[in-house]
């Protein structure tokens, strides 16, 4: 039997210590008609040989962006991973390894979360992360959550350039617990200042900035940090691409209060959109109203560098009601693909991948606005390596007219707007294909 | 300890090498200056090799399955098959985006249904969410279903959700993330529900009752007809916590037994590995009248093929994920699945239950066991005993156990039982394994008697001695501090 180590004669042997006839013996607490009678009704047990068949009879069915040319993102982005990643995130000595509670013989785990908490606050200019959320949805809502329980205001606002998928896991996970979601409305794809002010009053805990935000324009972080901070209690809670830090505004510089984000773009695959995984930065007045794992360092008996889990009074297995969230397992192993990426990446080569991301996107956005018919949706905004076009067919109609020449468009954002993404990967053959592409399917 | 990987760092050095930009436009002609980095982001500088060493010198100071047992109760530390790992990362499942056209992604999409259904079938539920992404998540989930169902009947009045004393600390924390008052409920002195104390709590007001199955130690809930019975009569609607469902496979149905929701934890019942704290995942099961509230979106099938079905979103609890889920942690608990089949998932709950009554079996003659009749896949030891006779704690003897190459039981937990030792073996340790680790806690039961300052100055043979995480609190510090 795959994966079981006794056989009937070892299994007599521990009937025998344990002092029973046959295994039905130690069930006997359970009800006998509660007992399955016939079995699961399962397919037949295969073998790996026949698995790997059965897989990879599965994987053709799907397409990959790999064998596509694609310029889909909207949350989940194509940039590149070094080898090296997955050879370390490959080790069974992080691989099948628990939550690091036993310090002692955790110490790999332990540094490499401190190292990783480190990075993230070197690019936000914060001074604590936590050792991850769920995804960048789950880490603004608790952001939201944690404002409230800083200064007890139960009012945030959001803006409507939100990606549309976080408002939904935002407001599964703050309308228990009685926050009021108001929306900020859009002017020319981006926040609306003037709306902002007004909505802005002594009763708002805290408002979410998405910047790069979801149509790929940059906020005007600075004027919306300003009237945000008007209000004393306030709190700014700044979403950011990760990528994009190395070399737009550290949230610091405008003075975030709390910094998250999706994290997936620093070296893990895509994975059809999971695992993500979620940073989590602040300052350090804040730190005990954090939700999560965050390891601190500190000394071992003898007086040697160590880490341990800290501040766990925080955390649901002490705290369990008044704990500050109910995560327990996190996106450990994905934080530690950030970690190698980002070592490996090093400062320039981060800079560098962010900086080819805005080249392409820019060269893109102004070849395909060439076309007759195709304008830039927000011809006002700034954007970063994402943005939306104004369609002159239907826009599903081209991603329908694209697929058969291997080439995802990009997402629907209306209609008539498709929203393009490309990353440092990107060749500019693959974006002149496109570009081809799109003058045939539109003008045909 | 080893330097930082900050330390390592030498100015100038590359682990990676981007092409040559074939658009060289520079970001101030693209992106006006207010939004340029004032100070550049210190990320070390390393080669590829540098980064290489540095963190196969930090994997070399963990534990892990493959090193030894791993007896943590009630996280299912089994082993991980490495089949997995090598078909998970095939590109048409590594390399594919959420938002791909669903022609696209057939065979992906295909697995997942299958899963649902496989998962529905194992649990005795109608219908199954793959979305959650961690077992608190699948909690969440849960609750929020819960909190769905009330309102859409118009139970306003329901505020409050009984728990048992020896429940997981997510269970009142979800609790009171979705808006619940969690009520207490104390264990009888066989260490289950306490029925008589159950009928005096529950009233109009109980909106749930969250239960885990078997229990935190170790034992089968036998009376949950009662249960049910009593929870129904309110309309109130009971959760099991599937975190030790590796006892019941091919075993109990709990959808047919008075359960009305189930999560799943797929990286302790299923094997997908724990990754040093995650990733997981969390689905969750429902009995029929539920899943008008499970998330969007379903993976459904028609003669059309395979989607992502949207359509009861006005019903549904909305989504917990921003996409379908951990996709490639459902990847590896689908090939678990289809390895072991009906029989093989069953031997699986057999073999995990006859380790864990062999181990306590030997154990019961050195450490006091407070519930000793037979126990499902894990049980409860502690350590009264020699806190008592010897004055050594549960946390001494669990560093000792790090000295002597086995990972620590779960400690002080559950909070009922002073002391405690929660040890689950896993199916997938031998007689031999199981031996060795008895041996070795029997050697600390000596010692502790013989030698019990050994036992406060343990560990001794670990990469570092007993950690200081007093300190760490009290001189926080969570983040290197970088110069240059």
């Amino acid at each position: 039997m795959p994966y079981i180590s006794n056989t009937d004669r070892d299994r007599r042997e521990m009937f025998a210590k344990i002092g029973i006839e046959n295994f039905d013996e130690l069930i006997q607490a359970i009800p006998e008609k509660f007992r399955l009678k016939d079995g699961l009704k399962m397919d037949k047990a295969l073998s790996e040989l026949e698995i790997t068949q059965k897989i990879k009879s599965q994987t053709c069915q799907n397409l990959c962006t790999q064998n596509a040319n694609s310029f889909l993102g909207a949350g989940v982005y194509d940039h590149f991973i070094p080898a090296a990643v997955d050879f370390i995130v490959s080790r069974p000595e992080f691989f099948t390894a628990y939550t690091p509670y036993q310090a002692e013989v955790s110490q790999g785990t332990l540094q490499f979360i401190y190292e990783y908490q480190s990075m993230i606050c070197e690019l936000t200019g914060m001074e604590i992360a936590n050792a991850s959320m769920y995804d960048g949805a789950s880490a603004v809502a608790e952001a939201i959550l944690m404002a409230v329980r800083k200064n007890r205001l139960n009012k945030a606002l959001l803006p409507g350039s939100l990606h549309p998928e976080f408002f939904k896991v935002i407001k599964a996970y703050t309308e228990g617990v009685g926050v009021e979601l108001l929306q900020v409305p859009c002017r020319d794809g981006v926040m609306d200042l003037d709306k902002l002010a007004e909505m802005l009053d002594d009763s708002v805990g805290s408002v979410v900035l998405q910047t790069p935000n979801f149509f790929g324009n940059l906020e005007d972080s600075h004027k919306v940090s300003e009237l945000v901070h008007s209000q004393a209690k306030c709190l700014l809670i700044a979403c950011v691409d990760p990528i994009s830090l190395a070399i737009l505004n550290a949230p610091s510089e405008y003075n975030a209060d709390i910094v998250v984000g999706e994290g997936q773009a620093l070296g893990n695959s895509m994975y059809m959109g999971g695992p993500l995984f979620g940073f989590f930065a602040t300052k350090l007045d804040m730190s005990r109203q954090m939700p999560g794992r965050i390891v601190g360092g500190t000394l071992d008996k003898t007086g040697a560098r160590a880490y341990a889990l800290t501040l766990q009074a925080r955390e649901q297995h002490i705290r369990r009601a008044k704990a500050t969230s109910n995560i327990c397992s996190n996106q450990s192993l994905c934080t530690l693909a950030a970690t190698v990426y980002m070592s490996l990446m090093g400062r320039e080569g981060l800079r560098e991948a962010a900086l080819m991301s805005t080249q392409h996107a820019h060269y893109l956005a102004a070849e395909i606005t060439k076309i007759k018919g195709i304008q830039m949706r927000y011809p006002d905004a700034d954007f970063f390596k994402e943005f939306v076009i104004k369609t002159p067919i239907p826009a599903d109609k081209i991603i329908d007219k694209m697929l058969p020449r291997g080439i995802y468009a990009g997402v629907v954002v209306a209609e008539n707007e498709l929203m393009v993404a490309v990353t440092e990967k990107k060749t500019k053959a693959a974006m002149d294909e496109y570009i081809a592409a799109m003058q045939e399917v539109t003008n045909a | 300890m080893p330097k930082t990987i900050f330390e390592h760092s030498s100015p100038g050095r590359r682990g990676i090498r981007l092409p040559t930009p074939e658009i060289d436009t520079p970001l101030s002609d693209m992106i006006p200056s207010k939004y340029h980095r004032q100070s550049i982001a210190r990320l070390p500088e390393l080669s590829e090799m540098d980064v290489m060493r540095h963190y196969i010198k930090l994997s070399h100071m963990n534990h892990f399955i493959e090193k030894g047992l791993y007896p943590l109760g009630s996280c299912t530390m089994k082993y991980n098959p490495k089949i997995h790992e090598l078909l998970v990362r095939h590109s048409c499942f590594a390399n594919l985006h959420p938002y791909q056209p669903e022609s696209t992604l057939q065979g992906a999409l295909e697995l997942l249904y299958e899963l649902q259904r496989d998962l529905a079938e194992i649990s005795g539920m109608a219908q199954v969410t793959l979305q959650p992404v961690a077992g608190a998540q699948g909690e969440f989930t849960g609750i929020k279903i819960i909190d769905a169902y009330h309102k859409a009947k118009g139970n306003t009045h329901k505020t409050k959700i009984i728990i048992p004393d020896s429940a997981h600390g997510t269970n009142p924390a979800t609790c009171n993330l979705v808006g619940y008052d969690v009520v207490e409920l104390k264990s009888n002195s066989e260490g289950r529900c306490d029925i008589a104390r159950l009928r005096e709590l529950v009233d109009e007001n109980t909106a749930g009752f969250m239960l885990t199955n078997p229990n935190t130690l170790g034992l089968f809930e036998t009376q949950i007809e009662e249960i049910a019975e009593i929870l129904h009569s309110v309309d109130a609607l009971i959760y099991m916590d599937g975190a030790n469902l590796n006892a019941l496979l091919g075993i109990v149905l709990p959808g047919k037994i008075g359960f009305d929701i189930i999560h799943f934890n797929l990286h302790k019942t299923f094997s997908t590995p724990h990754g040093g704290g995650g990733p997981g995942a969390g689905p969750v099961g429902v009995v029929e009248k539920l899943i008008p509230y499970l998330p969007v979106p379903m993976v459904a099938k028609t003669d059309k093929g395979y989607h992502l079905d949207y359509s009861h979103e006005p019903t549904s609890i909305g989504k917990v994920h921003t996409f379908y889920g951990n996709f490639a942690v459902l990847v590896r608990a689908y090939i678990y699945i289809k390895m072991l089949g009906a029989e093989g998932l069953r031997r699986i709950s057999e073999n995990a239950i006859i380790n864990a009554n062999y181990l306590m079996a030997i154990l019961k003659d050195y450490y006091h066991i407070q519930h000793s009749e037979y126990c499902m896949h894990e049980f409860v030891a502690d350590g009264t005993k020699q806190k008592k006779e010897n004055k050594v704690s549960t946390l001494d003897i669990a560093k000792r156990l790090l000295d002597k190459g086995f990972h620590a039981p779960t400690v002080y937990f559950p909070l009922i039982i002073p002391e405690a030792m929660m040890i689950e073996p896993t199916e997938t340790e031998s007689l031999e394994s199981l031996d060795a680790f008895a041996q070795a806690m029997i050697e600390i039961a000596q010692e502790c008697s013989e030698n019990p300052e050994l036992l406060h100055e343990a560990p001794i043979s670990t990469p570092v001695r007993r950690v200081d995480d007093v300190r760490a609190v009290k001189e926080l510090d969570p983040i290197f501090k970088i110069q240059d």
